[in-house]
């Protein structure tokens, strides 16, 4: 029933997603003002933008991700819908990854729709193997949205959710912010061997969710 | 279940359903320690219409239902023919009147024919067309031999669907009568106005 669960609660997400276009509107907006502004206040070299090009994705995309994990629990509020799921016999832990999942694709799609837009504006070329940045890609964005829909569904029912979010989030990301950033600037300029941060980030991934997973139902259940 | 704002009719009806532990004491619900072993027998129907408002109404039902385990479609035609919906509407609900609405989540909360219905304010802003046709609902569904706890401010339109009415005020109940004495009182204010 788990399965079943999830999945339906990921198909709705996606389906009102896809009439209100909210998160990823808001997403996309954010972060092409992130890539153009950096572009032009810093003018950068092709070779500063190697080294810089890391921070600059990855603190675009946290940011970015910030916007969807706020909507997560928005629209599970309004109505109090949330009460409705509570008194079901349906496990919290399948709402968890359900909200997850469409977070994580959310995030995934924006950083294959910017991506493109980070090389032509930054002048970027992998100099290390690209099949990395990819798996950097999936890991990372893992690790943002993992914490973030946790702790967004902790914050929600304080007033200012959406300033208690950050506030929260991004400590704990720090870790994996860290990783992401080191290992694909290694990528980016081939002066290092990203191994270490690649697995830094797998087992980060792994300690988080299974934390989250662990904890989400008192969470939910919370007054 | 009647009585003033705040006298904590809504707060009970929450504690018995499991969405707020109760300060003191515990409540055993259908041979159940707590109303989450149980969920499968209990519909709630909150004071909010606990509805996503970018959904239509089969939408809505379908996604409860799978709360549920339940797949057939045919079950959620079956719950919006019996409030009185079109299941073929694909106005979403957040288009629908507050009747509507009301309607739906009545609609909602019985899909898994649960034993124990607990409904907080049914009626609340209802037009009394609507608030009439959901009040035969609950007559029928009691007919059916399921056990309805309603939270209400509009006692009258229970009078004859209810078997017991139940008044709390300060957090407490204080009075319980059978529902023909309260029929008797409401018949002889309406009586002593006209």
């Amino acid at each position: 029933m788990s399965i079943k669960v999830m999945r339906a609660t990921l198909l709705k997400d996606l389906r009102m997603e896809w009439r209100s276009k909210d998160a990823i509107n808001s997403m996309l907006f954010f972060s092409l003002l992130v890539v153009v502004i950096f572009s032009f206040a810093f003018n950068p070299t092709a070779e500063q933008s190697r080294l810089i090009a890391g921070g600059l994705i990855w603190v675009a995309f946290l940011f970015a991700a910030v916007v969807a994990l706020n909507q997560t629990w928005a629209r599970e509020l309004s109505n109090q819908v949330l009460d409705a799921y509570r008194v079901s016999p349906a496990p919290a832990n399948a709402l968890f990854l359900a909200k997850v999942l469409g977070n994580f694709l959310f995030v995934i799609v924006l950083e294959g729709l910017m991506a493109p837009l980070f090389v032509v504006f930054y002048q970027l070329r992998s100099v290390g193997p690209v099949w990395q940045l990819i798996l950097i890609a999936l890991f990372g964005t893992w690790a943002l949205v993992v914490n973030g829909t946790f702790f967004a569904a902790l914050s929600i029912r304080t007033r200012n959710r959406e300033i208690m979010l950050p506030l929260i989030l991004f400590p704990i990301s720090i870790p994996a912010l860290l990783a992401m950033v080191d290992s694909t600037t290694a990528i980016l300029t081939g002066e290092s061997v990203p191994d270490f941060w690649i697995k830094l980030l797998a087992v980060y991934d792994v300690v988080f969710t299974s934390v989250c997973l662990l904890l989400f139902e008192s969470v939910l259940n919370a007054e | 279940m009647v009585g003033d704002n705040g006298a904590g009719k809504s707060t009970l009806l929450r504690v018995v359903a499991g969405l707020s532990q109760p300060s003191r004491g515990s409540v055993r619900l259908l041979g159940g320690r707590n109303a989450r072993q149980v969920a499968h027998l209990i519909g709630y129907m909150g004071h909010a219409p606990l509805l996503y408002d970018e959904l239509d109404g089969m939408e809505n039902l379908r996604y409860f239902a799978g709360l549920y385990g339940i797949a057939d479609d045919a079950v959620c035609r079956e719950a919006m023919h019996r409030i009185g919906l079109d299941s073929t509407l694909e106005r979403r609900v957040g288009q629908y009147s507050q009747g509507m609405r009301q309607r739906l989540s009545l609609a909602r909360a019985g899909l898994h024919d649960p034993q124990l219905m607990l409904l907080d304010e049914p009626f609340s802003n209802v037009d009394t067309h609507s608030a009439s046709y959901m009040a035969g609902v609950l007559g029928r569904l009691r007919d059916r031999g399921k056990t309805i706890f309603v939270v209400t401010h509009q006692a009258g339109l229970v009078e004859h669907v209810a078997d017991e009415f139940v008044h709390m005020a300060e957090g407490r109940i204080v009075s319980r009568e059978s529902a023909k004495r309260v029929s008797a009182s409401v018949a002889a204010d309406a009586g002593g106005a006209g």
